[in-house]
């Protein structure tokens, strides 16, 4: 994936980031380093030297973040004894958090929370393991942390050594005066970028790098930093062709640039190509390649937020289990109550003052359990190869949609895999939204040979790592089930019968519910064998609408429910 | 933090009028505001928060009760005296618990001294104020029940852990969410008062000028509110006229019929959609300074109060607020 001309060192510019980061904390938020290995803990290590360092607990409850009462030594004391929270202790210094991919949507919240209100909250280091696309930490968090470094494919060690904390003042630098502020704009709205705060961050980037070359104004170096460290890896398009970028009054699809031929900037040119120059070099290789296809997602996805499983916290009630009530789940009064009841003329006669009040211990305490609901999530595997034809395509594009707007109602939820040419893709992980959905379905190019093993394994991963979050799956086929290329890619139709044939049966053996629906313009055995092989449900729908495929999808779905 | 100017958002008009009627007609029953990160949005409710002037409330009362209120709040207050208090901005944090938010049992009053005492929750600490919920749409679904409940009802009703207790709640609701990240039910979405769609200004001019005045509040956030402090004043006095001004305002029957006939237009379901935009229309006039409500009071606010009412059709690309453009423009051209 390494291109030739390659954007700088990615350690070099975390290194860089850190730096900035550590002199004004406060304004950029926090930084992201996405991608686990040495250089990363180098870094960290080096963080270790330079500041206040917090860790954040993994599955940290509200109490010991936002402080609270510590009831197990209140209990014991017979008062209550006030805990204080991290983030209190983190005030004004840097808390790290590990495994930010992973991080709860609530803890997040909380975080977030602090950070726009709170005087002298922490500045975040968020450590992302994640290695999927959409495996990555809270958007919330994301947003507010000015720069997103990315170390996965990071190779040398850094020699690092960065100034501790308040020994840069930022504050003698001079504020952006409207040419510098404009050419930031400029830089952002040429790629893509809508939201002010990385707009704000980087402002304050600029004026911290010049605080840390030693400079009491702003140079034209200190904004290509900006834009690298600050826009490069939120930019979700590219500008429009070089020439004359401001002058282009007929730009059909493109707002910014039309609002940009509008404005009248004074000065822009040279210095603003080489901002904007800075901020194209350090996208990351992976991103390019996505916006050349045309299909490059927002960032940070929401998709996933709120739906994780927590047992304790509601649903149908259980029953309860002895515990502490923390993290959430809810404390069982009138059983806890139950459980000390028995003991008090022992345990009032174990205290020197007997005291009216029923005393209770640690271990009465009993924590309510809920039974909740695995939400339902259907995962439509498209095939979208020339044979399968353009008019079938529709047809699965309209059927995904009506599925969609019933997901309104029922709340489940949707994804989408496309298979063709040489491998098969996720176009849309598991989501509610129907604006997404649209979008993506409408951008969904058709045509090329049958990769159909690809697409059943995708499939088959998807439904898995479903089940894994506690959810239901339900697989939807719709091919005509003549697989013409192997699941390496070669073009061999009977390997690539082969090959399908096993990625069913790995489905059949997983256990996962499925439905195969035939889009062949002529019904064929082809489909229905692929059906057996998986053990699911098979229909035939030679000229379905989208409503048909709805209906039939909508059928297929009690038995699955139940 | 320093409060930052209602005054000095730049643009988001829109969502400034929306909150502004609000404050004045708390019953309009709160604003849902669309739009992507970063686009201001919690910062202007802050900001109105912040701007209004004190409440003043019995001493110490954990539920806010208004002074000619005293004691009728479930503790009950006893305190004689009033203290003046700035106006509640509570901002629910995504994940939020049920008890959290209507209020529980005091865990540590039960367990210790066998005491059954209510620990009011986050809509009690909302009475008389605002209620900011960043994120609605990935908020559970029950709790935005309750939460529209509350704020239609104006009163919190608890009836769990053997408790029974019910408290006064009147809130401005205001909720913001990102349609790219999941969508409210269309049931929870009609429940809202108005609705509005913030996008960031595209201008570079625009642009440059927020980061400027970020930057000017962030060096000394003191004297660029006193900068401000002028036209804040002038949004206060609006209010203040306003709301004086909802008692004895007015709606003509033509204008009546107007917003009839828009409804039936655009095809907004239910009635709720003509009597918000009733409501909304006599605010915006009160706001303006008018003695009754007119036709162009009735089209400035119609986008607001109708764009989440229409009737979805899924294959149907045109945006809502598109639709009730056209309508508007067929109609009164």
């Amino acid at each position: 994936m390494d291109a030739p001309g390659q954007p700088p060192d990615p350690i070099a510019d975390a290194q860089l980031a850190l730096q900035l980061f550590l002199i004004a904390p406060g304004a950029l938020g926090g930084v992201s380093l996405r991608g686990f290995g040495p250089a990363r803990e180098h870094l960290v290590e080096a963080l270790r030297d330079a500041a206040r360092l917090h860790r954040l607990p993994p599955g940290i409850d509200d109490e010991r973040l936002l402080g609270g009462i510590d009831l197990a030594a209140s209990l014991s004391a017979g008062r209550a004894i006030a805990m204080p929270g991290l983030l209190t202790e983190a005030k004004g210094g840097v808390l790290l958090i590990p495994m930010a991919e992973r991080l709860a949507e609530a803890t997040a919240g909380r975080l977030a929370q602090g950070m726009d209100t709170g005087d002298g909250a922490p500045g975040l280091v968020l450590l992302d393991d994640g290695i999927e696309s959409d495996d990555r930490p809270p958007a919330t968090l994301l947003e507010r942390a000015a720069f997103h470094c990315d170390l996965s494919r990071a190779e040398s060690l850094p020699d690092t050594m960065l100034k501790p904390a308040g020994q840069i003042a930022i504050d003698q630098v001079a504020m952006l005066n409207e040419e510098a502020l404009g050419k930031l704009a400029a830089t952002a709205a040429a790629l893509g970028i809508h939201s002010i705060r990385p707009m704000l961050f980087a402002a304050t980037t600029a004026r911290a790098h010049a605080a840390f070359q030693g400079r009491k104004t702003i140079a034209e170096a200190d904004l290509t930093i900006a834009a690298r460290l600050v826009f490069a890896p939120r930019a979700v398009q590219m500008p429009m062709p070089e020439e004359d970028p401001p002058n282009e009054p007929d730009q059909p699809d493109n707002t910014t640039q039309d609002n940009q031929s509008d404005t009248n900037q004074p000065s822009e040119g040279e210095v603003e190509d080489v901002v904007l120059e800075a901020a194209l070099a350090a996208i990351p290789p992976d991103i390019l390649a996505a916006m050349a296809d045309g299909k490059l997602q927002r960032r940070g996805t929401g998709s996933s937020a709120g739906k994780r499983r927590k047992s304790a916290l509601r649903g149908r009630p259980l029953g309860t289990q002895p515990g502490m009530p923390r993290g959430g789940a809810r404390l069982a009064l009138i059983d806890t109550l139950r459980t000390a009841i028995p003991w008090q003329k022992l345990r009032q006669r174990a205290v020197q003052s007997p005291s009216q009040g029923v005393i209770v211990r640690k271990q009465d305490l009993r924590i309510r359990r809920f039974e909740e609901r695995a939400g339902m999530v259907t995962v439509f595997c498209v095939d979208a190869s020339g044979s399968a034809a353009f008019a079938r395509l529709a047809e699965a594009k309209g059927a995904v949609e009506l599925m969609l707007a019933q997901a309104h109602v029922t709340r489940s939820e949707v994804a989408l895999i496309a298979f063709r040419g040489d491998g098969a893709e996720l176009l849309l992980p598991p989501t509610r939204s129907l604006t997404r959905a649209r979008r993506t379905l409408g951008d969904l190019p058709g045509g090329g040979g049958t990769p159909l093993a690809a697409g059943l394994s995708l499939a088959h991963e998807m439904g898995a790592s479903i089940i894994a979050k506690g959810r239901t799956a339900l697989l939807v086929v719709l091919t005509d089930g003549r697989a013409n290329i192997a699941a390496d890619g070669t073009a061999s139709r009977s390997r690539a019968g082969e090959d399908a044939e096993h990625a069913a049966k790995a489905i059949a053996r997983a256990g996962l519910d499925s439905l195969v629906i035939d889009i062949s313009p002529r019904s064929s055995p082809d489909a229905a064998l692929l059906a057996k092989a998986m053990q699911g449900r098979f229909l035939a729908l030679p000229r379905a609408d989208a409503k048909a495929l709805h209906q039939a999808v909508s059928a297929a779905k009690p038995k699955v429910a139940a | 933090m320093a409060r930052f100017p209602f005054s000095a958002i730049v643009g988001q008009n829109e969502m400034k009028d929306a909150l502004l009627i609000a404050a004045v007609e708390p019953a309009i029953g709160g604003v849902m505001v669309f739009g992507d990160r970063g686009t201001g949005k919690s910062t202007a409710a802050r900001a109105l928060a912040q701007l209004l002037p004190p409440i003043s409330a019995v001493e110490d009362c954990r539920f806010g009760c208004l002074p000619e209120e005293k004691g009728t709040c479930p503790d009950p207050c006893t305190s004689g005296r009033v203290r003046k208090r700035p106006v509640p901005f509570v901002d629910l944090p995504l994940g939020a618990t049920e008890d959290r938010l209507v209020g529980a049992l005091d865990l540590e009053r039960a367990l210790r001294a066998g005491e059954k005492v209510f620990e009011p929750g986050l809509l009690a600490k909302a009475h008389r104020g605002f209620l900011y919920i960043d994120e609605i749409n990935l908020l559970e679904d029950h709790l935005v029940d309750l939460l529209l409940d509350v704020a239609a009802s104006g009163e919190n009703v608890v009836e769990r852990e053997g408790l029974s207790v019910r408290h006064r709640a009147r809130f401005v609701l205001v909720g913001s969410g990102n349609p790219e990240e999941g969508e409210l039910r269309p049931q929870l979405l009609d429940r809202f008062g108005l609705s509005v769609e913030v996008r960031t200004p595209e201008a570079i001019a625009d642009r440059v000028e927020i980061m400027r005045r970020c930057a000017a509040q962030e060096a000394d956030a003191e004297s660029f509110a006193k900068d401000w402090r002028a036209a804040d004043e002038a949004i206060l006095k609006q209010i203040a006229r306003g709301r004086k001004k909802l008692a004895t305002m007015t709606v003509p029957d033509d204008v009546l019929e107007d917003a009839a006939s828009l409804c039936i237009a655009v095809g907004a379901d239910g009635l709720r959609g003509e009597l918000t935009l009733m409501r909304a229309a006599k605010a915006m006039a009160a706001l303006k300074g008018d003695k009754a409500v007119r036709r162009d009071h009735l089209i400035a606010v119609a986008p607001m109060a109708l764009r989440h009412r229409l009737r979805r059709d899924v294959l149907d690309e045109t945006g809502s607020t598109v639709r009730i453009a056209r309508a508007l423009d067929e109609l009164f051209g």
